[in-house]
């Protein structure tokens, strides 16, 4: 019977969450006209979120690319298909590593410290504090950061895939003897400007949304207590991590069928 | 320099560089930048049977890319597939008795239409059909022709 008991209550708490989460995305969107008189905000937060990752994303894209294009040669080779590597290394990366991965690590670097910040602004009764000068705490902090992140994530997905194809390209042409322009040829020819870069990018663009909605709710709703923040910043990384490997199957599935 | 105006700064640099990035994507990376979006005129070909050939396959002539293939489809009349091919308007200048067949790029590449250029004074027009058409060349049938040749050999 006890178990039970704790079944129904961790289904019913879930249920409340997944509410509150639903009901905290319609409220920040409302703060969207308050943010249009106040871009100040927006370009603070696209500073903590959007710059502050660059180079973790510079440096893991020019090393994915690298790797993709040293293993990439090695298995082409056996096939004499060397010339199709360009190909491999964008497509992999447009298509797939480059939202994923940049949305790992943004969930990683940028989500953390997201959740754990405005965690720490309920735990210290900052939230309170805007409520009590009558000013929307939801609007003044939450939705900045929401939209920064929406915005942020498709630029830094670009970079990437523009980094790893760049990696790709040292190792390939530069390091093991492919050909310059065979390399950019066979990748111009192969990769569709819709069918790859256009669904990369809606790609990134609903990981920024989820991401960053996942790391302000998380933030948001924790326990108001030192233990409740670190705990709201695990979660933060673990959910945006599975949502955004889940939701990638959904979306690939939809897109490339 | 106050810190505000440092912060706008990078944010804008940040974004440029993004949008670089996405410039990149679709002018280095993609078949954006290629002028195969220009204009192009139509010409039909029939053939017996079409392969792997499909949308978007280059047609060429000496290797040169001269257009795509716009649409593949079956015609129910002489059951034989139609392929539509568009053909950039600056090559012009191709003979009505040009030779279409369907070509491999390596051995196990993708199949493109290789146009032969015939010796007649009258030049395809939009909409105009070249008449002489090779077929793909189907793995299966091939080696099935030859068994059946090495089989004949043995009974005579």
């Amino acid at each position: 019977m006890e178990w039970l008991a704790a079944l129904g209550r961790a289904g019913l708490s879930f249920s409340a969450r997944l509410g509150r989460a639903n009901l905290l995305f319609v409220a920040m969107l409302r703060g969207l006209p308050a943010l249009l008189r106040r871009p100040r905000l927006l370009i603070e937060q696209m500073f903590a979120i959007g710059v502050l990752t660059v180079l973790i994303i510079a440096v893991s894209g020019i090393f994915v690319g690298m790797v993709l294009g040293l293993q990439g040669y090695h298995i082409l080779s056996r096939f004499g298909a060397e010339a199709t590597l360009g190909v491999m290394v964008a497509a992999s990366l447009v298509r797939e590593l480059g939202p994923v991965v940049t949305a790992l690590l943004f969930a990683g670097r940028a989500g953390s410290a997201m959740s754990a910040e405005i965690g720490l602004m309920k735990a210290t009764e900052q939230l309170s504090g805007l409520e009590m000068m009558a000013v929307n705490p939801e609007h003044r902090v939450l939705t900045p950061r929401l939209i920064a992140g929406i915005i942020s994530m498709p630029l830094l997905a670009a970079l990437f895939s523009m980094l790893g194809v760049y990696g790709g390209w040292f190792v390939g042409v530069g390091l093991l003897g492919v050909d310059d322009g065979t390399y950019w040829a066979q990748m111009q020819s192969q990769i569709d400007w819709n069918e790859d870069v256009v669904n990369g990018v809606v790609k990134s663009f609903v990981f920024g949304v989820v991401c960053t909605w996942i790391a302000i709710f998380q933030g948001y709703d924790c326990v108001p207590t030192s233990e409740g923040v670190s705990r709201a910043t695990t979660r933060t990384v673990v959910h945006s991590s599975l949502a955004v490997l889940g939701l990638d199957f959904v979306l690939t599935a939809l897109m490339f069928n | 320099m106050s810190k505000m105006r440092q912060l706008e700064i990078l944010v804008g640099a940040f974004m440029a560089t993004g949008f670089v990035a996405l410039f990149f994507l679709a002018m280095n990376v993609s078949n954006l930048g290629a002028v195969n979006s220009g204009d192009s005129y139509k010409v039909l070909a029939r053939f017996d049977n079409i392969g792997g050939l499909k949308v978007k396959s280059p047609v060429t002539m000496a290797g040169v890319e001269v257009g795509r293939v716009i649409d593949i489809y079956y015609d129910a009349q002489d059951f034989r597939a139609v392929a539509v091919l568009g053909i950039y308007s600056q090559f012009d200048q191709i003979p009505d008795d040009t030779f279409a067949k369907i070509l491999t790029a390596g051995l196990l590449g993708e199949q493109y239409v290789g146009l032969d250029p015939g010796g007649s004074e009258q030049v395809l027009k939009d909409g105009g059909e070249i008449v002489l058409t090779q077929s793909a060349l189907v793995l299966e049938e091939v080696i099935g022709q030859f068994i059946f040749g090495k089989a004949q050999e043995g009974a005579q």
